[in-house]
């Protein structure tokens, strides 16, 4: 009985202790920020690997999620008669909500879970504390440019994931069911707000993008140096992601276009 | 792969993004490039707004020529009042016009419809529409009916 109390408390003890790890590692890592002349190439190569490689991902699920979109929307809109408002409805659930999160979720699957791997492997084979021992800060060197690549690199990747959504939706609603254009396109225009939407899906993207960025460096910069510390950090850093995303995206709704 | 194809990839990613906001910003949120036109002012007060909203469209003969600023109530006549901006190209509102409150398409959003009057005289900043027209109720109308009036 005791010792099942104990390990409880050694549970909790073990969640603050490492919340206080990844709040101190933070700081280190923002305390780093790259310099701009020389960290510059680093932070480039890193954009790359986090962003451009996640495009192809992307770009084909905001495609079909805009398609399917198109299909339901117009399915459950024709009984009203009223399909023209498939514009705004693919508009505005893309905009605000799937843009973001959709891609949160590819991200901290596509090149989150590398990033993880990357570093656990670094800290596995002791490049980390080597790098140390030459007077190099791995955290400035290896863990900075990577989070500022995903901070970069996530707001980028879901707004182009909400226009080749709305395209996808509008090849599906348009050019295949035959609403009109002109009232897809109005519908839209008159229901979507460039500041209330599009730019609060901007800031739920960049929210996210930190977020999931900061878990996956944490994950593997903490990890257990072994190949089961390695696959475990790998598993974390997707799962603590996805749950951190869907729910900051509810506190971030809530805030933004709930009426209190 | 070489630094400099990665920077050239990177760059054309980064413009892929703006270039994303900037269809964002034009094309799906309809936001037009040009300045604030400018302006004018006038009011209408009606028994019932109905489901009207800020940022609403007035049309005249089914063109928009102006959105509603503000709906407030009027604790004197308690009729709500609802501020407009006018384009100020349409400066030539016979002062006579009424105030009507329609809804576009059986479940569409409501806005307010210009009548045209036949003054001379036309409608100057601050002013007030004489007549005006509420929205339609169902309710109402469906028990005027029932009531037989």
């Amino acid at each position: 009985m005791l010792d099942r109390i104990a390990s409880l408390g050694r549970l909790g003890l073990d969640i603050v202790a490492s919340l206080g790890r990844s709040g101190r590692f933070l700081g280190g890592v923002l305390a780093g920020v790259p310099r701009p002349v020389s960290g510059f190439p680093l932070l480039v190569k890193q954009i790359y690997a986090v962003g451009v490689l996640s495009l192809a991902i992307v770009v084909v699920s905001g495609l079909f999620i805009g398609m399917v979109l198109g299909l339901q929307g117009y399915t459950i809109l024709s009984d009203y008669g009223s399909e023209s408002a498939i514009g705004q409805m693919i508009a505005l659930t893309l905009v605000r909500e799937l843009g973001p999160v959709v891609t949160a979720l590819l991200f901290a699957g596509r090149a989150g879970s590398a990033l993880t791997a990357e570093i656990g492997l670094m800290k596995a084979t002791e490049q980390l504390s080597s790098m140390e021992m030459m007077g190099v800060d791995p955290l400035r060197r290896v863990i900075a440019p990577r989070l500022w690549a995903g901070f970069i690199a996530m707001p980028i990747l879901a707004v182009i994931f909400s226009v080749v959504g709305i395209w996808g939706g509008m090849l599906v609603g348009v050019e295949w069911l035959g609403v009109f254009e002109g009232s897809f396109w109005g519908n839209m225009q008159s229901s979507v707000d460039f500041l209330d939407d599009v730019m609060n899906g901007v800031i739920k993207s960049v929210v996210f993008g930190f977020v999931c960025a900061w878990i996956a460096v944490f994950q593997g910069y903490d990890c257990v140096p072994t190949s089961a510390g390695i696959s475990s950090a790998t598993t974390k850093t997707v799962v603590y992601s996805s749950l951190a995303v869907l729910g900051l995206d509810f506190v971030l709704t809530a805030v933004m276009f709930g009426d209190f | 792969m070489a630094q400099r194809t990665i920077e050239i990839v990177v760059g054309l990613f980064m413009v892929a993004g703006l270039a994303a906001l900037l269809v964002l910003a034009l094309q799906v949120s309809g936001l037009s490039p040009k300045a604030a036109e400018s302006t004018y002012t006038l009011y209408a007060n009606f028994n019932d707004t109905g489901g009207l909203t800020p940022r609403g469209k007035i049309s005249m003969a089914g063109v928009t020529v102006g959105t509603i600023e503000s709906i407030s109530l009027d604790k004197e006549t308690f009729q709500a009042r609802v501020k407009m901006s006018i384009q100020s190209e349409v400066d030539n509102i016979p002062a006579d016009s009424s105030a009507v409150i329609r809804t576009s398409g059986l479940l569409g959003e409501q806005y307010i419809d210009i009548s045209i009057g036949g003054d001379m005289e036309s409608l100057q900043e601050g002013d007030t529409f004489y007549s005006t027209q509420s929205a339609m109720n169902l309710e109402r109308l469906i028990s005027n009916f029932a009531s037989g009036k």
